[in-house]
């Protein structure tokens, strides 16, 4: 059975847990590095990874090679301090790569 | 180019218009794929922009809630309060083969099947607001597996569009004129040869006619 992880700052995290994900507080960028790690290593049972879009900036090269293999599903998600929009970047940079060029017009 | 590389034979004509067949015909099944992917990209796309939001208002807002929570109680109490969650999540992922693309397919079971489980803790010590939050946060969740599921899709769909445009492109404007310019090459050398020749052979009649009866 496979498992959903959440990485981000401990009070974001916490809700999660309830729910039953398992959840890696971490507050600053080489905790999540370490947490993303730990979550993507061989023979991990972690199937979508939802971190917080304030760590993506600093951990998109590693999540960006994550892209084009089917498992895990690294997913971003606004902070507490709501979103940055970087979200639909992903989108966008997604339309980008199969188009050529952005076609939404934003 | 390539044209000088090539000897001017009517087997490699024939094996070149083969060639030449197979990448026509690559050319367009590629090009139907690429097509076809485009139009389930957009459809994915749409999708994904409306979850993408609906994820984004609703996490938002549970996190309000949540800070709200936080603020009246104690952080102390709050996190005993989440520590030992009851309910647990598992997943499963099918595939599903879309254009050759293998997409996940999430389906989740979670442990109780009561939504008011969610709440690991008694309502003695906490206050209504972390209810509220949990609350908001287990309505987001749905989205945000299909969200996932979404975006994954989106991004190995990406990922093949590219692959095949590239494909599509290589043929059209690479494989494809360079196999006609060789096929072209051929055709036009060996009926230079075959004008050499009965060229050749004129004049030898010639020859032959004017030496046996001394035509002039």
């Amino acid at each position: 059975m496979l498992k959903i992880a959440v990485i981000g700052s401990a009070q974001t995290v916490m809700g999660f847990k309830a729910l039953g994900l398992e959840a890696c507080p971490a507050s600053d960028a080489d905790e999540a590095r370490k947490a993303l790690k730990r979550l993507t290593a061989e023979g991990s049972e972690y199937a979508i990874i939802y971190i917080e879009e304030n760590l993506y900036v600093q951990l998109s090269t590693e999540i960006d090679k994550f892209k084009d293999s089917p498992l895990p599903a690294i997913i971003l998600i606004p902070g507490k301090d709501g979103s940055s929009g970087l979200g639909l970047s992903a989108l966008n940079a997604a339309v980008e790569r199969a188009v050529g060029t952005n076609i939404l017009g934003d | 180019m390539a044209s000088t590389a090539i000897t001017p034979t009517r087997m490699v004509l024939n094996q070149l218009k083969g060639r030449l067949r197979t990448a026509r015909r690559g050319h367009k099944l590629l090009k139907d794929k690429r097509d076809e992917l485009m139009r389930q990209f957009m459809e994915v796309i749409k999708q994904n922009k409306i979850l993408r939001t609906r994820v984004e208002e609703g996490l938002t807002a549970a996190f309000g809630s949540l800070q709200v929570a936080s603020s009246i109680m104690s952080p102390e109490v709050m996190e005993q309060s989440l520590l030992y969650p009851r309910q647990s999540v598992e997943l499963s992922v099918k595939y599903k083969n879309v254009m050759s693309v293998n997409v996940p397919e999430y389906s989740f079971t979670t442990k109780n099947n009561d939504p008011s489980e969610i709440f690991p803790y008694g309502f003695a010590q906490t206050s209504g607001e972390l209810d509220d939050a949990l609350e908001q946060l287990a309505k987001v969740f749905n989205d945000m597996l299909e969200l996932a599921e979404v975006e994954k899709t989106m991004q190995l769909l990406a990922e093949e569009i590219e692959k095949t445009r590239r494909r599509v492109n290589a043929l059209e404007y690479s494989t494809i004129p360079s196999l006609e310019e060789n096929i072209k090459y051929i055709t036009m050398k060996l009926a230079e040869n075959e004008n050499a020749t009965k060229v050749r052979l004129l004049k030898v009649k010639d020859m032959v006619l004017q030496k046996a009866h001394n035509f002039t």
